[in-house]
């Protein structure tokens, strides 16, 4: 273990003097900014296409939105995210002939995927909800969309808050491919400072510790909200 | 009341309704039964629309609501209808099950008033001859109370005011339907729907549910009811009607039915049941 201790001096001397701490901290945000933004795009994405999916299609214009949020939610839920990356940064991009930085590419991405998850997670934890439900709320006179929020969406929002966190959870750890396209984020910082101190141990094991807390950190949040949201109904 | 003219409904190749006519007069009390799978409860679902019918007419109100272009919500606002499964609002105390939709929808007749009589005001603004108001002479916490206090009124009417801010998980199955009947109340319906009300109880809890039912047959409530309880049909119906295989075979009074059924198809089904 005496080679252990002058790993770890060499490991400290780039981690301070070589700014190594930057580049960490860099892309510790970095990796936290693309789960938080791009889970909240995916969110924002998600429930418009769970809102389309459960909705009752009476009409022709219904019925194609529905099927264009299946085309979707396939696309995006059949292919690994690191494809989905590549073929955006470097063949839509260059196609398109948009100049866009690899971190705003890597938020886009991370939300349109989260997007496909998000939906079936939230379609799911509607279609849970004991119809019964919306029937009697339509039998009342209430229509569709009220007795959706006052009574159908309250209900799945149980359902729902757990497994999305699940969700947030692994675009935490998925945010560690976004290197593949340049962006710098946690393993970019770790493998400056391994590279620079040709020794690569115990950077990765510091990069692996700050992902167990980021992901603990996670939990507890998710779980602290849980806890909140069964509170509010007094029913235990 | 309501005059249901030749009713179809057809699920794919299953025909469930084959084109049914009957008229239901105000005050009747009308008990439907039949076997299993006959279309009894496609037939009451049809009444408002739960069910969109294939084709044919219910007249209720001196308008056709099978057409697509009336607001069914308006019709149903004055059709009570309760479940065999009671279907409370889970995630509503049982004052606010019966609160929401006398609330929700008074405050937003309220809401529509006030926006028009802004727009009258925009416009008398620019017009030298001025139209009147909507008169409002009620607001939001009027609305409110008026609700609670129906809602607690027919609570107690029930027996179960020390219920009113408890979830609906906590209470036993007849409590639930007898809630479930009182929020319908609430809305005071011309009439009243029922699908199998007590089937889903325990027995010793279907007795507090038909008193309740019967109570309001008394008060000269208009009824449909589809039932397996053949003692209380022939007890409170003023008409029974006997459905198989998607049609009414038999449309008479509980006596004629019950003591003096025409159709064999009636006689083998009594038989069995009673
Ligand atoms: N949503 C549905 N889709 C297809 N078939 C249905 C549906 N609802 C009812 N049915 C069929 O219609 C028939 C009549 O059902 P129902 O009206 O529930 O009968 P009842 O209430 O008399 O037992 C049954 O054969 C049933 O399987
Ligand atoms: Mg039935």
């Amino acid at each position: 273990m005496g080679n252990f201790d002058k790993k770890l001096e060499r490991f400290w001397e780039i981690f301070i003097e070589h700014d190594g701490y930057v580049r960490v901290l860099t892309g510790l945000y970095n990796t936290i900014y693309i789960a938080v933004a791009g889970l909240a795009i995916g969110i924002l994405i998600g429930t418009i296409i769970a809102i389309i999916r459960v909705s009752p299609k009476y009409n022709r214009l219904s019925k194609i939105l529905d099927s264009l949020c299946v085309f979707y939610v396939g696309l995006f839920r059949g292919t690994p995210i690191v494809v989905q990356l590549l073929v955006a940064y470097y063949v839509m991009l260059p196609m398109l002939g948009i100049n866009m930085p690899a971190l705003s590419v890597c938020v886009i991405v991370f939300g349109l995927n989260s997007a496909a998850y998000v939906s079936e997670i939230m379609r799911s934890g509607i279609l849970s909800v004991d119809p019964g439900q919306m029937e009697a709320g339509r039998a009342l006179g209430l229509n569709y969309r009220v007795t959706m929020l006052k009574v159908v969406v309250p209900q799945a929002v149980k359902n729902i808050v757990p497994t999305l966190g699940n969700e947030f959870i692994t675009l935490i750890k998925e945010t560690s491919v976004v290197s593949f396209v340049g962006a710098a984020d946690l393993y970019v910082a770790f493998n400056y400072i391994g590279s620079n101190s040709y020794e690569f141990m115990v950077p990765y094991l510091v990069m692996a510790i700050i992902y167990i807390v980021l992901v603990a950190i996670a939990a507890l949040i998710i779980r602290q909200l849980e806890r909140s949201l069964r509170k509010s109904d007094r029913r235990h | 009341m309501i005059d249901v003219i030749n009713l179809r409904k057809t699920y794919g190749q299953l025909d469930v309704l084959k084109g049914i006519t009957t008229t239901i007069r105000q005050g009747e009390k009308i008990a439907i039964i039949g076997p299993s799978g006959s279309g009894k409860s496609t037939f009451l679902r049809c009444l408002n629309r739960m069910e969109d019918p294939s084709s044919g007419s219910i007249i209720f109100n001196g308008q056709d609501i099978t057409d697509r272009k009336v607001d069914i919500n308006v019709h149903r606002r004055q059709m009570g209808m309760v479940f065999q499964h009671f279907n409370l609002f889970n995630n509503k105390t049982v004052l606010d099950n019966i609160m929401l939709a006398p609330v929700y929808l008074g405050l937003r007749e309220l809401r529509r008033l006030k926006w028009q009589n802004r727009l009258i005001r925009l416009r008398n603004l620019l017009r030298s001859e001025k139209l009147p108001l909507h008169p409002i002479t009620t607001s939001k916490a009027q609305i409110k109370a008026e609700a609670r206090e129906t809602a607690m009124r027919l609570l107690k009417r029930i027996g179960l005011e020390d219920k009113a801010d408890v979830y609906p998980s906590t209470l036993s199955g007849g409590q639930k339907q007898r809630i479930a009947i009182v929020r319908a109340l609430a809305m005071n319906p011309m009439v009243m729907l029922f699908d199998e009300p007590t089937s889903a109880l325990d027995p010793e809890m279907v007795g507090e549910v038909l008193d309740l039912i019967r109570q309001l047959a008394d008060e000269g409530m208009t009824m449909v009811i589809v039932t397996h309880e053949m003692g209380f049909a022939r007890e409170v119906a003023t008409r029974v009607l006997f459905m198989n295989e998607g049609s009414i075979l038999e449309d008479d009074t509980p006596e004629r039915i019950f003591t003096n059924p025409k159709h064999p198809r009636t006689q083998e089904f009594l038989s069995k049941v009673l």
